[in-house]
C-alpha cells in the first residue's frame, strides 16, 4: 500500500486517481471490520481529532464521529453555536486554542469557499474538509463514487447526471472532480437559476430536460434544494420545482433501463425524489451512508498515518 | 548479501505432515476448531494444512479462516513502512472455539499479539494455540511461544528467514539470508 499524496484532505481538486484508489481500497477492508460483531480497530489510539461544525450537520458529523471511534481516536465535537466564535473570536484562534490541547487532527465544516485551505496553511494539524461552503465536500464525493463502484463494479466509463440545486452544492462540484477523475462522463441537470454560468469549462454539459438526461444516464444524483442558502427565489415554488425536476416513481419506471438513484441527504421527499423512489430497490441512499463511514475511517487512517 | 537453505521442498512437507498430525492428536474431528491463517504469509500454510487434513488425514470438514492484523498493530505511524491491509475473511463466530493461529515464521511475536486483539472481535474463543513453519529463537520482545513449530532456527538480527511457498514463489523452500 502506498501513501496519501497529501497530508490534509482539502478537496477532490487537489488529489489524483491514485490517491482515490488507495481511499478506495483501504474503504473496503473496513467496510468488513464494521460488519464484524465488535466493530473496532485500535490504530488511531494515539490520536486526537477535533470535529469543529461552524455550520449544521446531522450526517456528516455522525459518520465522522463513528469513523473516529470505530478507530479509537480521542474525540472532541464542537458545534459553533455553543462557542466562542459567538464571542468574536476568530477561526485561527479558535483553532489554536483547541490544537493547544494536543489535537492531531481538524475535520471543519465551515460556511466559507477555501476556509479548510486557509487553516491547512496556518495551523500545525492534519485538515480534513468536511464542507466548505458551495466549494467541496470531498468525503461525500468519495462515498458516492465508492457507492457507484460497489453497486455497478467501476465508475470508469458510467454516465452520471447531476441533478437539481448545483449552484449551492458543494456535493456537485466534488463529485465533478472525482467522477472524471476516474473516468465517468458527467452531465447537470436543474433549472438554468440553479446551474453556474459556465460549467461547461468543468467538461460538463447541462441537459434542461430530466427525463432526456435520465434516459441518458446510468446513474442519477439528486441533489438537495438548499433553501437555506437562497436569498431570492430560484423558482417559482415548491411545487413546481417537484413538477419539473422532482424523480416519482411514474417517470422512473418509464424509462427504458434501470439507473441508479443516490441521494446526498437530508431528503425533501416530494421534492427531488419521492418516497417510493427513495425508498425503492434502485436506491443505494442508505448504502451511501453506511460506506460513509467506511470512506471517512480509510480517509483518516491514511491522512494519521502521515501525521509525525 | 549470501543465502542458506535451511529447509528444502522435500523437508518442508515432511515437517507439514508432521504438523498436520500433531493437530489431529489435539483436536480429533476439528468439530470444534477454527484454523485461521495470519495474513499475508501464513495463509499459504494454512491452505496447506487444510488441503492435508481433508485429503490425507480424511477429516471431512475443517473450518478455515484468514486474519489480517495490520489495524491492530502497535507500529502504526512507527514505522517509514506504509502498512499494508490484506483481507480477512472469518465468516464463522469463534465463541468457545479452538483457534489454532497459523503463520509461517515467528519473529519478534507482536504480530501475534496483534492477531490475539484482532480475534476479538469475532467472539471468545474457549482456547487460541500457535503453529509456526519456523520458530527464531532468541529474538521476541514478547512473552509468546508456539505450541506446534515446524523447526527452530537461531538467526541474529541482521539476518533474515525467508519461506517460499510453490503457489507464489514457485518452490517450497526456507532460506536463511544474510543481508
Amino acid at each position: 500500500m502506498s501513501e496519501l499524496s497529501v497530508n490534509h484532505l482539502l478537496g477532490i481538486k487537489y488529489i489524483n486517481k491514485k490517491d482515490i484508489d488507495l481511499i478506495f481500497e483501504t474503504a473496503d477492508h473496513f467496510k468488513e471490520v464494521i460488519n464484524r460483531p465488535i466493530k473496532k480497530v485500535p490504530s488511531l489510539r494515539d490520536i486526537t481529532i477535533a470535529n469543529i461544525f461552524f455550520e449544521n450537520s446531522t450526517r456528516t458529523k455522525l459518520s465522522f464521529e463513528l469513523a473516529q471511534k470505530r478507530l479509537s481516536a480521542d474525540v472532541i465535537s464542537f458545534s459553533a453555536a455553543q462557542s466562542s466564535v459567538k464571542k468574536g473570536e476568530t477561526l485561527i484562534d479558535t483553532v489554536n486554542n483547541i490544537l493547544s490541547m494536543k489535537v492531531d487532527m481538524v475535520v471543519m465544516r465551515h460556511s466559507s469557499p477555501g476556509a479548510a485551505h486557509f487553516l491547512s496553511q496556518n495551523v500545525k494539524a492534519s485538515i480534513v474538509n468536511a464542507g466548505d461552503g458551495a466549494h467541496e465536500h470531498p468525503t461525500q464525493a468519495l462515498l458516492d463514487s465508492y457507492s457507484i463502484r460497489e453497486k455497478l463494479g467501476d465508475v470508469g466509463g458510467k454516465k452520471v447526471v447531476i441533478v437539481g440545486d448545483v449552484l449551492h452544492s458543494r456535493v456537485a462540484l466534488s463529485n465533478i472532480y472525482a467522477l472524471q477523475m476516474q473516468g465517468a462522463e458527467v452531465k447537470v441537470c436543474g433549472p438554468k437559476t440553479l446551474i453556474p454560468r459556465h460549467i461547461e469549462s468543468l467538461g460538463v454539459t447541462v441537459e434542461p430536460d430530466l427525463r432526456k438526461a435520465l434516459e441518458w444516464c446510468d446513474v442519477a444524483n439528486m441533489l438537495r434544494v438548499q433553501n437555506e442558502r437562497m436569498d431570492v427565489n430560484f423558482f417559482p415554488s415548491t411545487r413546481e420545482y417537484a413538477q419539473q425536476y422532482g424523480l416519482d416513481k411514474t417517470l422512473l419506471d418509464s424509462l427504458n433501463k434501470e439507473i441508479v438513484i443516490m441521494h446526498p441527504g437530508p431528503i425533501n421527499r416530494g421534492v427531488e425524489i419521492t418516497s417510493d423512489v427513495a425508498d425503492s430497490k434502485q436506491s443505494v441512499i442508505l448504502n451511501q451512508v453506511e460506506n460513509g463511514v467506511a470512506i471517512r475511517m480509510a480517509v483518516i487512517y491514511l491522512l494519521a498515518s502521515k501525521i509525525q | 548479501m549470501s543465502q542458506k537453505v535451511l529447509l528444502t521442498s522435500k523437508e518442508v512437507n515432511i515437517i507439514l505432515h508432521r504438523l498436520a498430525c500433531q493437530l489431529v492428536e489435539k483436536h480429533l474431528d476439528f468439530s470444534d476448531t477454527i484454523l485461521v491463517g495470519i495474513q499475508p504469509r501464513g495463509t499459504f500454510l494454512a491452505e496447506r494444512l487444510k488441503d492435508m487434513l481433508v485429503n490425507e488425514y480424511q477429516i471431512p470438514k475443517i473450518a478455515l479462516g484468514y486474519l489480517d492484523i495490520t489495524f491492530f498493530r502497535d507500529d502504526f505511524r512507527r514505522t517509514n513502512k506504509p502498512l499494508e491491509a490484506n483481507k480477512t475473511q472469518i465468516d464463522f463466530i469463534v465463541e468457545n472455539k479452538k483457534v489454532v493461529f497459523i503463520d509461517d515464521v515467528l519473529y519478534t511475536g507482536r504480530s501475534i499479539r496483534s492477531a490475539l486483539t484482532a480475534i476479538q472481535s469475532f467472539g471468545r474463543p474457549s482456547e487460541i494455540e500457535l503453529l509456526v513453519l519456523i520458530d527464531r529463537r532468541f529474538s521476541r520482545h514478547l512473552p509468546i511461544q508456539p505450541d506446534y513449530r515446524g523447526r527452530q532456527v537461531d538467526a541474529i538480527n541482521d539476518e533474515k528467514v525467508q519461506v517460499c511457498w510453490k503457489e507464489q514463489d514457485g518452490e517450497d523452500a526456507v532460506y536463511l539470508i544474510n543481508k
